[in-house]
């Protein structure tokens, strides 16, 4: 997946500089370690958010096992937003990435799938949301559907074929070694394995975007497709490798959720496609395509997580949090659209 | 790409085998494969009788309490040779449901056992079958009116809080200044703030008792363990945790592991196996749950073949049925657990 760049290809390849060139009406997208002034807003919120926590629960907010805890309840969600910044930076969208978890981790955790043990269990979380993803991808580029109805699809019936394999039961997970990646004595270095693995997508990803001809075909064909095609881009198979790599995503946190939890349940990944698609909209990700940015969606993720943290340290209910939840999504874009404007001119 | 590449070619093989691998492991039938929930006897009115065509719908089994429900009805069903059971597809949709039931009233079945998806958006045709001359079992979500079933059994959520609460209460009545964590379920449900307001109620009874923190997860695993995560870094120090629900009280049992605490005693709720075969074990913090028993089910099977025969329940007086029944929340303990743990859902 990170080699897709085939000599073979029969196209001529596009000098690195004269995709973004060709995607008219648009900012060129950074390629830089220039920080993007968007993210630096976010960066703003979070330090907020951090001193809000800070000042009402000093004792819970600031220590180590709270920063390990925030980072490992973004870790899941986290992977899956890197998949979903891809998608969306290409134009698209995936709906069905919730489902994709929830399908691939019931299905990694079966009775029978569980006898192979870590690696069995690790396999199936991986290959069915490639596999996932490979459908979504075919169904879009080569199908010629709408993603927003392909992947809407793909929800319903990965929903539905959770539901069957577990009929409803709740499946624990009995490999040792599996259960034994999420408890401390696991930590490297006081990292939960879990962050480790978010750390790790969260470089790939930001490299795949920034660095390699994958991603400035990315970024070209959400910006214009029909300019990139006609810069020579295969628009369709880039599109198929898009959801594939959504797709892996979700495996990936399918198996990083089994860990987490312990079990496998049709119920899992329940709206995280809003999760996902809202970190990277407020990360600065274009939702009609043609820019997007790793660092703000991984912050996006940050933000969204903390607030939890510090809803939950401070015992609000829910009622309250999502109240407040919508109140900071809007005063966050609100401000960055502000500081952006700024910055531009 | 029109030409056939070899990478292709290995990718597609490897594609296949892959998948061959992978539908082998959708099974989930355990080595030794236990009977259904429902080994207690039969009421003791099981002579056979007039044949009784029972309509029954509920809601889409999509976690364990349901599937539990829909197991304990067909099992119990096929306990009574005369007894023939209509068993529609399950649906959380309102308007499918209304059809579901509408088609049993059309097929004319002679009782009706329906567990609606929403009490309250179903009670029309609930009234509708009873004026049609069937008779409704309205189990555990309660209809809008009382006209729109003969008889409603169901679960007792006030109860369960009130027993979770005076059941901890007991084991901390003689510590000073102890401090109650609650873990409470989907908080948009009538049911979690009846839960809720039952056990504060009960720990009312205990003035040394105070509850310092309530967080609502949404009955899955994921939720439970984010939520207990999180209750656990902001509560250093606790006595006993309520959790309401054991299906999120398996992510919430992860957290506490994850966390290493082991400080406090939790009391779940509902009554899954898998907590009760920990509250069996006595290795973990969890050492009782409260019931909201599936088996409820069964027993609506029992009531809806007396309706259709005519007939009492066994072991009372009157002639005829109750017109309501609510149950008993029972406190599992490693002391009874095992007269329960056959009545444990997966």
């Amino acid at each position: 997946m990170t080699q897709p760049v085939s000599p073979a290809q029969r196209h001529q390849q596009d000098t690195p500089a004269a995709t973004p060139a060709k995607t008219p009406a648009r900012q060129p997208a950074r390629l830089g370690l220039r920080p993007d002034v968007r993210n630096l807003s976010l960066l703003g919120v979070l330090a907020v958010l951090v001193a809000v926590g800070g000042f009402t629960r000093p004792d819970q907010f600031l220590d180590s096992g709270n920063l390990q805890l925030v980072l490992t309840q973004a870790s899941v969600i986290g992977v899956v937003t890197v998949g979903m910044t891809f998608v969306i930076t290409s134009g698209g969208i995936d709906l069905s990435v919730g489902a994709i978890v929830a399908l691939a981790s019931v299905w990694a955790t079966t009775l029978a799938t569980q006898e192979y043990g870590f690696a069995g269990i690790l396999f199936t979380a991986v290959v069915v949301g490639l596999a996932c993803g490979l459908v979504n991808g075919l169904l879009i580029a080569y199908g010629g559907m709408v993603p927003f109805i392909a992947t809407l699809a793909m929800l319903a019936s990965a929903r539905g074929l959770a539901l069957q394999i577990t009929d409803g039961k709740t499946q624990i997970v009995t490999v040792e070694s599996v259960l034994d990646l999420g408890i401390p004595d696991a930590y490297v270095l006081g990292i939960p394995p879990l962050v480790l693995v978010f750390a790790v997508v969260t470089v790939v990803g930001w490299l795949l975007l920034n660095r390699t001809t994958f991603g400035r075909r990315t970024v070209a064909v959400g910006g214009n497709a029909e300019a990139a095609r006609l810069a020579g881009i295969d628009v369709r198979r880039q599109r198929l490798y898009l959801y594939l790599l959504s797709g892996l995503c979700c495996g990936i946190a399918a198996f990083l959720l089994v860990v987490l939890s312990g079990s496998g349940q049709n119920t899992n990944g329940n709206l995280y496609e809003l999760d996902a698609i809202a970190a990277a909209i407020i990360g600065g990700t274009l939702l009609s395509g043609g820019r997007g940015t790793i660092v703000g969606s991984v912050l996006g993720v940050l933000v969204f997580t903390t607030i939890t943290n510090i809803f939950a340290l401070n015992n609000l209910q829910s009622d309250v949090q999502q109240i407040a939840k919508g109140a900071i999504i809007v005063a966050a874009v609100l401000v960055q659209r502000r500081t952006a404007r700024d910055g531009a001119t | 790409m029109p030409e056939t590449s070899r990478r292709g070619l290995l990718f597609g093989t490897a594609a296949v085998s892959a998948g061959a691998l992978l539908t082998a492991c959708t099974s989930n039938e355990p080595k030794t494969k236990e009977p259904a929930a429902n080994n207690e006897p039969a009421a003791p009115d099981d002579k056979p009788g007039k044949k009784v065509t029972i309509g029954f719908a509920g809601p889409q089994a999509d976690h364990g309490w349901l599937n539990a429900i829909n197991e304990n009805a067909k099992s119990r069903a096929g306990k009574y040779s005369e007894v023939t059971l209509e068993i529609t597809e399950g649906s959380n949709d309102t308007a499918a449901q209304i059809g579901q039931v509408q088609t049993l009233i059309n097929k004319k079945v002679d009782v009706l056992v329906i567990l609606p998806a929403d009490g309250k958006a179903l009670t029309q045709v609930g009234l509708q079958a009873m004026k049609a001359g069937i008779p409704v079992i309205n189990l555990d979500r309660v209809f809008a009116s009382p006209q729109a079933y003969r008889c409603w059994i169901g679960g007792d959520n006030y109860g369960m809080g009130l027993n979770a609460g005076n059941f901890i209460g007991e084991r901390l009545k003689d510590k000073k200044n102890a401090k109650v964590v609650e873990l409470a379920g989907l908080d948009n449900l009538e049911l979690t703030k009846q839960r809720s307001q039952g056990f504060a109620d009960a720990l009312k009874n205990y003035p040394n008792i105070k509850r310092v923190a309530r967080q609502a997860a949404d009955f899955t695993v994921e939720s439970g363990q984010a939520k207990m995560a999180q209750l656990l870094q902001a509560q250093k120090q606790f006595d006993a945790l309520w959790n309401h629900d054991d299906d999120q009280g398996v992510g919430a049992l992860r957290a506490i592991q994850q966390a290493g605490r082991d400080d406090f005693l939790m009391v779940g709720g509902a009554g899954a196996k898998a907590a009760m075969d920990a509250i069996k074990a006595d290795n973990s913090v969890l050492k009782a749950t409260v019931l909201y028993p599936p088996t409820m089910a069964a027993s609506a099977i029992d009531l809806a073949r007396a309706l259709g025969q005519g007939k009492g329940v066994g072991g009372m007086s009157e002639l005829e049925i109750p017109a309501s029944i609510t149950l008993y929340s029972a406190v599992v303990t490693k002391d009874n657990v095992d007269e329960y743990l056959p009545t444990g859902f997966s």
